[in-house]
């Protein structure tokens, strides 16, 4: 299992699922119709570090972080 | 990089800076401030925080100023920042001024490009996400 968290004002609990890539995460999560729209504009973390590839192995008990667009400041 | 509750204690926290580094042998110290506008009638900002990944960003931003024999320090409010009061601030030391100049141009904007902070105009009360002036973070659109 791994853990989907979704950060800032996305505002929706964190979501366990079995998913041996980013990609199986990604094709899970796009049928809540909700998220769709959120996806389109947001970064991902695995383990708190920033990742850019689909492929990503994950293992038993990654943490996987959606980011929604940043204002600081 | 320091988080505090609520609006920053911008006199304090530069003046420590300041004498942090009075040993240190640096030319230039230039600090930034963000300060809240009265605008669109809100009464405060209100900012979301996620610590880990902004510490990661933090430190790659470190270690480019070290390379370049410079310091980067930030500072950062977490939940309401009324009007007329400060939610960020920045700053460089460098042996000389160019350097400071510019890295604190790239790192105040790499900051509000890719620091995952959330931000909310609270108006009577009521907290609303800022999402027409938040920009997706690079690599966005991975999942989609």
């Amino acid at each position: 299992m791994v853990t989907v968290e979704f950060l800032g004002p996305i505002g929706k609990a964190p979501l366990q699922m079995e998913a041996a890539t980013l990609a199986e995460v990604a094709a899970k999560l796009k049928e809540d119709e909700a998220l769709v729209s959120w996806l389109q504009k947001c970064a991902v973390a695995l383990n708190d570090t920033m990742v850019n590839d689909l492929n990503t192995p994950l293992k038993e008990g990654d943490r996987i972080s959606i980011l929604p667009p940043v204002c600081g400041g | 990089m320091e988080l505090y509750n609520g609006p920053l204690d911008v006199k304090e926290i530069f003046g420590r800076w300041l004498d942090e580094e009075a040993e240190s042998n640096y030319g230039a110290y230039i600090p930034f401030v963000g300060t809240i506008r009265a605008e669109d009638g809100i009464d405060a900002l209100s900012f979301d925080i996620y610590e880990p990944v902004l510490k990661a960003w933090f430190d790659a931003w470190q270690e480019r100023a070290k390379e370049r024999g410079a310091v980067v320090k930030m500072a950062h409010a977490i939940g309401d920042v009324p009007v007329h009061t400060s939610s960020y601030i920045s700053a460089v030391f460098s042996p000389k001024r160019r350097v400071a100049l510019e890295l604190i141009d790239e790192f105040v904007e790499d900051f509000k490009a890719n620091a995952p902070i959330w931000k909310y105009d609270v108006r009577n009360g009521e907290r609303i996400y800022a999402e027409d002036r938040s920009t997706p973070m690079d690599g966005a659109g991975l999942l989609a």
